[in-house]
């Protein structure tokens, strides 16, 4: 049985943000570290590697200077894992990126056991596009927001996290899983798996590895392959402090219904 | 000296940062004000492996090297002193001593649950009446008739002593050879007639174990005998050696974290009409902290560096410890003085950091005898 886990390195948006003069993210200014849910995910991968003494298998699309995360998410626990890294999917949208992830996904190979899981959204760009979207190219039954995994034989049940609500499923394996930060409290890493983390497997899939695959195709990767254009990017004003009304007089809720309605909210 | 960190040690420095902002700082005024051994903060170290950081994976340590242990107890020391005597004794004084002068058979009985942190270990040399004579030793220990040894004294001051399963201690096996009569041995706690006295209430550290070893008639087996009978006393310096560099990067912590709580202070303190980090005497101040803890931490990584290489660290080892455990006082003082009376109370940390930085200039040698070791390796008589 195998666990692949889907890894985003991010800029820390915890800290400053930096933003170039065109608008778009300055991620060289900026720390970067692992997208908090992706740590969710792996944790939940680790969780299950406990139970079932599934390989845990780390992914993750970016450049070279991505192996230091990688390299930290392997002195949590994970096994082995696989940076997909070339010019030809630089400035990839999400559309452009899942189709290049599930094609290094399928090169790994998703057997009978085995699970793919996500992290919900990744920080920088809050789509929450890529997990689902690998699923429906690699054909996978998918299961967004788990807040709760458990797993007996080939059955996974997910409790999911819905704004309104939970809702309980069952899916059965091979399938695909995004996580919310709800799903658990990631492990730190251990001094053990720092010092073996340089030793453990590590690959990269450039374009030549992936370029025979039926997802990679120069149209669908890449910038000129990616069907999103951003016009500009910018930093909402912050809101206001509140209007508070004090009272539950006629004339007050006149006021507050006045107010209101101004906004077109009722 | 080329303190270019390898890859692993930055990754297990932020580690250890991550780990004492999130799980250790939170509990420091907790257990300062409850005298409270943070057993919970324990276990946690112990899943990571900090409770067995530099030694070899076959004997149940994680494999890692001696800077990236310093690097520990520093961390843990710039949020909690405490916490970081818990490491730094343990891992110092009775891991190190079983690993460097065990047998294999020792080796294997007690390094596995000492390294993974399921048993905690403690060193018993300080008596009553032989602190830094520590060669004046009434603890006794008499070969009886199936050649075990049967202990008869008190240790006192002992760190991690009420909560330590695994101890490495000294005792005259022949009171006519002097320091040379001396011998270690490894006791568990239940070997019959050991025993522990009360906690001792303490200035500083107020959450680490301090207590007495009582040994009555304590029958301690011959397998336990740790090195040569002779060889104890030896074993007790090398030991401290060891440990110096484990009390330096306390000292060093503590100096780093004081620091880090007067920037933030004096840059939010207004009086006068200006920020204090915008006065001159406050930046004079800091840059002076600053300066001298710089320092430190290049004596405190040298000596450990230099262990790690299996030089003969004794001289590094008590100049880091010295010059860090000063500048510990010096600037936990300097930072209480200027967050000013603000520093006084137990609202901010910095008195708890300047009450724990006092001790780093006593145990495991005072700052006088670490001139003394210094003065000898210079030649100086």
């Amino acid at each position: 049985m195998k666990i692949i886990v889907c890894v985003k390195q991010v800029p820390d948006t915890s800290g400053k943000v930096a933003v170039n003069p065109d608008g778009t993210l300055n991620r060289a200014s900026m720390a970067a570290i692992t997208n908090p849910d992706d740590l969710n995910a792996v944790e939940a991968a680790l969780v299950l590697k406990e139970q079932t003494g599934a390989e845990v298998i780390v992914v993750s699309m970016g450049p070279p200077p991505a192996e230091g995360m990688l390299r930290e998410v392997m002195a949590r626990g994970v096994d082995r894992a696989v940076l997909v890294s070339a010019r030809e999917f630089g400035g990839s949208d999400t559309y452009a990126t899942s189709q290049i992830l599930a094609a290094a996904i399928d090169k790994i190979g998703v057997d009978k056991d085995d699970i793919v899981m996500c992290g919900r959204q990744a920080i920088d760009g809050d789509t929450a596009q890529v997990g689902p979207q690998i699923a429906e190219k690699l054909g996978l039954p998918q299961v967004s927001y788990a807040a709760e995994i458990t797993k007996e034989g080939d059955t996974i049940t997910v409790k999911r996290m819905l704004e309104d609500g939970y809702m309980t499923i069952k899916v059965k394996t091979p399938c695909l899983i995004t996580c919310i930060k709800e799903l658990n409290t990631p492990r730190y890493m251990s001094v053990g798996g720092i010092y073996e983390c340089y030793s453990k497997p590590y690959e990269i899939f450039d374009y030549n590895t992936l370029k025979d695959h039926p997802f990679i195709d120069k149209d669908t990767i890449g910038l000129s392959g990616s069907p999103t254009n951003i016009l500009t990017s910018f930093t909402p004003p912050q809101k206001g402090a509140g209007m508070m009304l004090e009272g539950a007089d006629k004339a007050t809720c006149e006021q507050l219904a006045g107010i209101l309605a101004k906004k077109h909210m009722i | 000296m080329d303190f270019h960190l390898s890859k692993e040690q930055e990754m297990v420095r932020k580690m250890y940062r991550e780990f004492a902002e999130t799980e250790v700082k939170p509990l420091a005024e907790e257990i300062d004000e409850e005298e409270r051994f943070p057993m919970e903060t324990v276990e946690k170290m112990a899943k990571l492996g900090m409770m067995g950081i530099y030694f070899p994976k076959e004997y149940g340590g994680a494999g890692g090297d001696v800077l990236s242990y310093a690097m520990c107890v520093e961390e843990l020391a710039k949020v909690c002193g405490t916490t970081a005597v818990i490491v730094s004794a343990h891992t110092s004084l009775c891991c190190a001593p079983i690993f460097e002068h065990g047998t294999e058979e020792q080796k294997k009985k007690y390094l596995p649950d000492l390294c993974s942190g399921k048993k905690i270990g403690a060193f018993g040399l300080t008596e009553p009446g032989a602190g830094t004579d520590a060669s004046r030793q009434q603890t006794t220990a008499i070969k009886n008739e199936n050649g075990d040894y049967v202990l008869n004294g008190t240790k006192c001051f002992i760190t991690n002593g009420n909560v330590a399963d695994t101890f490495v201690v000294m005792a005259m096996t022949d009171k006519s050879k002097g320091n040379r009569g001396i011998s270690a041995f490894i006791v568990e706690k239940d070997f019959p007639g050991f025993s522990t006295g009360k906690h001792e209430k303490k200035m500083g550290i107020r959450g680490s174990s301090t207590c007495d070893l009582i040994f009555e008639d304590c029958v301690v087996p011959k397998e336990n005998l740790l090195g040569k009978e002779g060889q104890g006393f030896k074993i007790a310096m090398m030991t401290l050696d060891g440990g110096r560099i484990g009390i330096a990067s306390q000292a060093l912590g503590l100096a780093e974290g004081a620091i880090q709580e007067a920037v933030k202070y004096t840059q939010e303190r207004v009086q006068f009409g200006m920020r204090l980090s915008q006065m001159q005497n406050t930046q004079f101040q800091l840059a002076d902290m600053e300066c001298r803890t710089q320092a430190a931490q290049h004596l405190v990584y040298a000596a450990a560096m230099k262990k790690q290489e299996h030089g003969d660290y004794s001289k590094e080892a008590s100049m880091a410890k010295l010059f860090a455990a000063e500048t510990a006082s010096d600037v936990t003082r300097r930072a209480v003085q200027l967050f000013g009376g603000y520093g006084y109370t137990r609202e901010y940390p910095v008195e708890r950091m300047m009450r724990d930085a006092k001790i780093t200039e006593i145990y495991e040698g005072t700052s006088e005898v670490q001139r003394m070791v210094i003065a000898k390796y210079m030649g100086v008589k």
